[in-house]
């Protein structure tokens, strides 16, 4: 799992849980509040997805790495089990 | 509807969800009726909250958000325009506000600089906090609406659509209602509620979600400051982590072994309602009544929301009329016209089955005649040729079919808004968590299921 692979199951996730949002141009490494329509029920979707789909569990005192999408890649790539 | 849209959120995300309903048919207070042949809505005279596509951050995309529907699904159609009608003054409104914004500056031109005011404090209003300490509408828009005649006329159809309170509400509600209203709007499927519940319940079977359907809960036991048993009508118990209840604050607290009879007698509603319902041969619009999808009128002095002292009100309340939401092409088969009044539940309560029957039809035609004072006038005998059948429903009608105490359909005068009980896995949802409306209904739900099972799931 590169860093790369990781934004892209975010935003896979966030195209499902807000598909009203444009996600062709989203910058990295601003925060996804400030360029999408999101809310607070929306990153818990985003956090509840990840444990649905991937198995990763993100704890509440956490979510804050979930600001952008290169702040998720980099809290999130470890948190996949690396291939043997 | 609230358990369902709870239902949905926590089925989709893989826990085990059975929801038990003593009903043959979904829905609760948002559900509908055969009579007849003919189906009919309880509660829908319109879903409020309605925006148009592409508005973002309104209650209604988020809980399209949150139950993954696609907003096509619900098949909206948004309302003609609807009206506040006093004695000797009027407020047209539609799902644009800057309509509202002209009736009331151009008729209240005094009132111009309090009303933005009010208008731009609701707008910044944090409504979903789940802790805000009450705080007196009536106090709070008075301070901007100094003409007690527009204050009245503002908070009609906000009381109307959804307090649980006397002459007043809390704040918070206030702003919800204003919110659902007048900012955004009112629309309503050209089939009614059912497309709303068909959506819902599909969504929830997808999600592999359980329904037992004509079983509702007898009993909550507790053990050890839990809900450790749910008895069900039937006699059979089952055990559940979380029980997530849609009745209402008292009825809920009156479920509970050992019983909490003082904490639902502390906060049990007493407002209710009567309903007539007629349905016509042909249009409305064919004698005039086209333009109006919802009128709220009041003729008293002041208007005064609260308990009815005979068995109707008839000073006031609301009509509906479904034909004119904007169906397109299309419409209703039937012309429907509905008039809501205040009603007193003990007086309609109490009577022996024949004299309850005669009083429904000694009052069907008060309640129409004021209504009609309203409308456009028509000739003698048009409305009596063109109808088909008549319903009406009362403050017993709601009490049996519901559940709800007193008839109150909008439940318990203090809301608890982070849904929280004395027992630490029993949490409330739907009116008396305190979002309102059809809308509110599901985010209600949605917000419960998020915030004590699913954000909790997390916690660690």
């Amino acid at each position: 799992m590169t860093k790369e692979d990781c934004q892209k199951l975010v935003i896979d996730i966030i195209s499902d849980i807000a598909p009203d949002e444009d996600l062709s141009a989203i910058k990295p490494e601003i925060r996804l509040r400030d360029q999408l329509q999101l809310d607070s029920m929306d990153f818990l979707d985003i956090v509840m997805e990840l444990r649905k789909r991937h198995g990763i569990e993100v704890p509440e005192a956490d979510y804050s790495h979930l600001a952008s999408l290169e702040s998720c890649a980099e809290y999130l790539t470890p948190k996949f089990p690396t291939k043997a | 509807m609230s358990g369902l849209a709870a239902g949905i959120r926590l089925a989709h995300f893989g826990k085990k969800v059975c929801i038990f309903e003593r009903h043959n048919a979904p829905g609760g207070l948002n559900g509908f009726y055969s009579f007849s042949g003919r189906k009919y809505d309880v509660g829908l005279h319109a879903l409020t909250n309605y925006v148009a596509p592409g508005v973002k951050g309104t209650p209604l995309g988020k809980l399209l958000r949150q139950l993954r529907i696609d907003r096509d699904e619900f098949a909206l159609c948004p309302q003609k325009q609807s009206r506040i009608a006093f004695r000797d003054c009027a407020l047209k409104f539609t799902n644009e506000f800057s309509v509202l914004d002209a009736e009331v500056t151009g008729k209240f031109p005094t009132q111009t600089a309090g009303w933005r005011a009010l208008v731009q404090m609701v707008r910044t209003f944090d409504d979903v906090a789940l802790d805000a300490p009450p705080r007196s509408a009536r106090e709070v828009v008075g301070r901007h609406l100094t003409d007690p005649l527009l204050a009245d006329m503002i908070f009609c159809p906000v009381m109307y659509y959804g307090s649980a309170q006397e002459r007043d509400m809390d704040f918070a509600q206030f702003v919800i209602m204003f919110k659902a209203l007048y900012l955004e709007g009112f629309a309503r499927p050209l089939e009614g509620v059912r497309v709303i519940l068909r959506v819902l319940l599909e969504k929830f079977r997808q999600a592999g979600g359980e329904r037992r359907m004509q079983c509702g809960v007898a009993q909550i036991k507790e053990a050890q400051g839990r809900a450790a048993v749910l008895v069900l009508d039937n006699g059979e118990e089952v055990t559940a982590h979380q029980v997530i209840s849609s009745v209402g604050f008292a009825e809920t607290m009156n479920l509970c072994e050992p019983p909490q009879s003082h904490a639902a007698e502390a906060n049990t509603g007493n407002l209710s309602f009567v309903e007539t319902i007629s349905i016509f041969q042909r249009q409305p619009a064919e004698w005039g009544w086209g333009d109006d999808t919802i009128i709220f009128f009041n003729d008293a002095e002041r208007f005064e929301y609260a308990h009815a002292r005979e068995q109707v009100d008839l000073r006031s309340g609301v009509i509906c009329l479904p034909n004119n939401f904007d169906y397109a092409e299309r419409n209703l088969t039937e012309g429907i016209f509905r008039v809501t009044c205040l009603a007193n539940y003990d007086r309609w309560s109490q009577l022996p089955e024949e004299i309850y029957q005669a009083d429904k039809k000694r009052w069907f035609p008060e309640i129409v005649r004021s209504a009609q004072r309203f409308l456009p006038k028509v000739a003698p005998g048009v409305l009596t040729q063109a109808e088909l059948a008549t319903d009406m429903f009362t403050p017993r009608t709601i009490k049996k079919f519901t559940g709800h105490l007193n008839g109150a359909i909008y439940g318990s005068p203090r809301k608890i808004r982070d849904g929280r009980t004395h027992l630490a896995n029993l949490y409330l949802c739907g009116t008396d968590q305190g979002f309102l409306g059809i809308v509110g209904a599901m985010l209600s739900g949605i917000s419960m299921a998020n915030y004590h099972v699913l954000q909790a799931s997390t916690r660690g």
